[in-house]
């Protein structure tokens, strides 16, 4: 068996160069974020007078304290609010609609069953970047713009959530519903009860997945956050570049796209099996 | 599949589907609809009437040579994010599933790109290659190589390309990594008991059964370098220089509120509606075969 897997798996020098080669290709990927760290700790003249240097400086607190509390054109504070508002809306939002209409296809036979069920996966097909003029117009309709129900509620209406609920909740053994029946329950305690706790990791892994796709929006918040204090932090970044042939204050943008992108970074890391669960899962 | 256990009653269950439903028709069908409906008209430079022009827009499109460029455009980005962004993940997944020890810790090592939104990864490619700032262009110019992506085509085409595979590198790479990992392990050590070279276990033995994957993630990827690189190109390069980094969904952007064309707008949203159903019914194709595989 020993000698078999000698003839597999490498040992000794063969061994250190896989990490070695493992490890340069971290090191080339992971080089844009440390080159952006290491711009957030040091200061705008280390940066306008190249090359900068490859090692973090001493400004970190000044950089970030600065991007927080008075940013550019609105402290990045506010900005990482709206997003979390905005990622955690989408998140639950699009989770709750998603098992109740999974639950009553799912679980009911009444009239138009197909048909919404059509309506539904059909959503599946159309990225909100395809129908963004008229989706604005809506959006402007009711009076939504700048608003969180208007970052919210037109990326909510896709039908991803729908089909992973579906497809789970088919697996349910039917004797828990046969069951619930017979002892009376309503279906909606038989949902609160039994659905619900069942579908916790999936749930879960799910939330993982909608939490990140809210957190990097950027044609939507774009169009419809016109006044700043809306603005989020992905799409934020870039209103802090000057127009015309000012000089960018670069140490407080690259605190700023460190900053935006902790949270989807720890949740992925963090959450790393349910995330990749949630990832395999949702694409299917 | 359908259960044979269900609740009576109609109105509960209406009740239940009514938020989705609501949602779908108000921000998805009648928008969709609207889209379509615009794409038959030219609104008058004041925006106060329009004009019914039937097929008159799609006929303008066809007819225009920006138009026909950024198809081009986007086929090129496409290909080239596509295989710029697998083939780098083949190769580190291939070298993490030969690692026993440690693969765990590069997994989440490169997973970090991935929850990067592709806007802020367009910032930091564009903090490298900035014509005046930019650490990588500075070393370039020491080299004796001019970069300028803001005059020069190519080179912005590159900059994009490369950061929007970037995120992807991680995304497939985990694709690839369970994909490697399902691979039966009898199967490989046989073939080395033949003797087969890993190479030739490679390209003999794995790479067959790892191309389902290959295939699923080639059409994603495609999707992805169609639809959501918007904020990569808005931030980097905002489609130009000369328009040659104008893909589909950045003309659509560009004409309707920039330009303020709308009737034009439409009729690319509908073409690019009919785009997405293509690549939709590839992807279920591919996934109906993929249940039975």
């Amino acid at each position: 068996m020993a000698q078999q897997q000698g003839m597999v798996e490498k040992h000794g020098v063969g061994i250190w160069l896989t990490h070695a080669m493992m490890i340069l290709g971290v090191l080339i990927i992971f080089f844009p974020i440390w080159l952006a760290f290491v711009a957030s700790t040091v200061t705008q003249p280390e940066i306008v007078s190249p090359p900068m240097p490859l090692l973090p400086g001493d400004q970190f607190w000044e950089n970030y304290t600065a991007a927080l509390f008075s940013g550019v054109n609105v402290p990045v504070a506010t900005m990482l609010f709206n997003s979390l508002v905005m990622a955690i809306g989408i998140a639950v939002g699009k989770i709750i609609i998603s098992l109740l209409s999974a639950f009553a296809i799912v679980y009911f036979r009444f009239p138009g069953r197909t048909t919404f069920f059509w309506m539904i996966f059909i959503t599946l097909m159309l990225p909100v970047e395809v129908r963004i003029v008229p989706t604005f117009e809506v959006v402007a309709g009711f009076g939504m713009l700048n608003s969180y129900s208007g970052l919210i509620f037109p990326l909510i209406a896709s039908a991803t959530a729908t089909f992973l609920f579906r497809q789970f909740f088919l697996t349910i053994p039917d004797e828990l519903a046969e069951a619930a029946r017979v002892d009376g329950a309503r279906p909606m305690r038989f949902f609160w009860d039994i659905v619900v706790p069942m579908s916790r990791t999936n749930i879960a892994a799910l939330f993982v997945i909608l939490f990140i796709y809210g957190w990097n929006q950027y044609l939507w918040p774009l169009l419809i956050t016109t006044d700043p204090e809306m603005n989020t932090i992905v799409m934020g970044i870039k209103q802090m570049f000057p127009s015309g042939d000012d000089v960018a204050e670069w140490p407080v943008i690259m605190a700023t796209s460190i900053l935006a992108m902790i949270p989807p970074v720890i949740v992925v890391v963090s959450m790393q099996k349910l995330f990749v669960r949630g990832l395999v899962d949702s694409e299917k | 599949m359908e259960k044979r256990v269900t609740f009576r009653g109609w109105w509960l269950p209406l009740l239940l589907i009514a938020p989705q439903v609501i949602i779908s028709a108000v921000f998805f069908f009648y928008p969709a609809a609207q889209a379509i409906w615009q794409s038959l008209f030219i609104p008058d430079p004041f925006g106060l009437s329009s004009q019914f022009v039937g097929l008159g827009n799609f006929e303008f499109l066809i007819s225009d040579k920006f138009y026909r460029t950024s198809f081009l455009t986007t086929a090129i980005f496409s290909l080239l994010v596509t295989v710029c962004s697998m083939i780098p993940a083949l190769f580190l997944a291939v070298i993490a599933d030969r690692l026993i020890k440690g693969s765990g810790v590069y997994r989440t090592m490169l997973i970090w790109p991935y929850a990067v939104a592709p806007a802020v990864a367009g910032v930091l490619w564009l903090f490298m290659f900035n014509t005046r700032v930019g650490v990588v262009s500075w070393y370039l110019g020491q080299l004796g190589y001019d970069w300028n992506h803001v005059l020069n085509g190519s080179e912005a085409m590159g900059l994009v390309v490369v950061a929007s595979a970037w995120g992807r590198i991680s995304y497939n790479f985990l694709f690839f990594f369970a994909a490697l990992q399902s691979v039966p392990r009898s199967v490989i050590e046989a073939a080395a008991i033949d003797g087969a070279h890993f190479w030739r276990r490679f390209f003999g033995i794995v790479l067959p059964l790892i191309t389902p994957t290959a295939f699923f993630l080639l059409v994603v990827n495609v999707v992805y370098a169609f639809f959501e690189t918007f904020g990569v190109i808005h931030t980097i390069t905002a489609g130009g220089p000369q328009q040659s980094t104008t893909i589909l969904v950045y003309k659509v952007f560009s004409d309707g509120f920039v330009g303020q064309d709308l009737g034009s707008s439409s009729a690319q949203s509908v073409i690019l509606l009919l785009v997405v159903g293509l690549l939709t019914v590839i992807q279920f194709k591919y996934v109906e075969k993929r249940v039975h595989y």
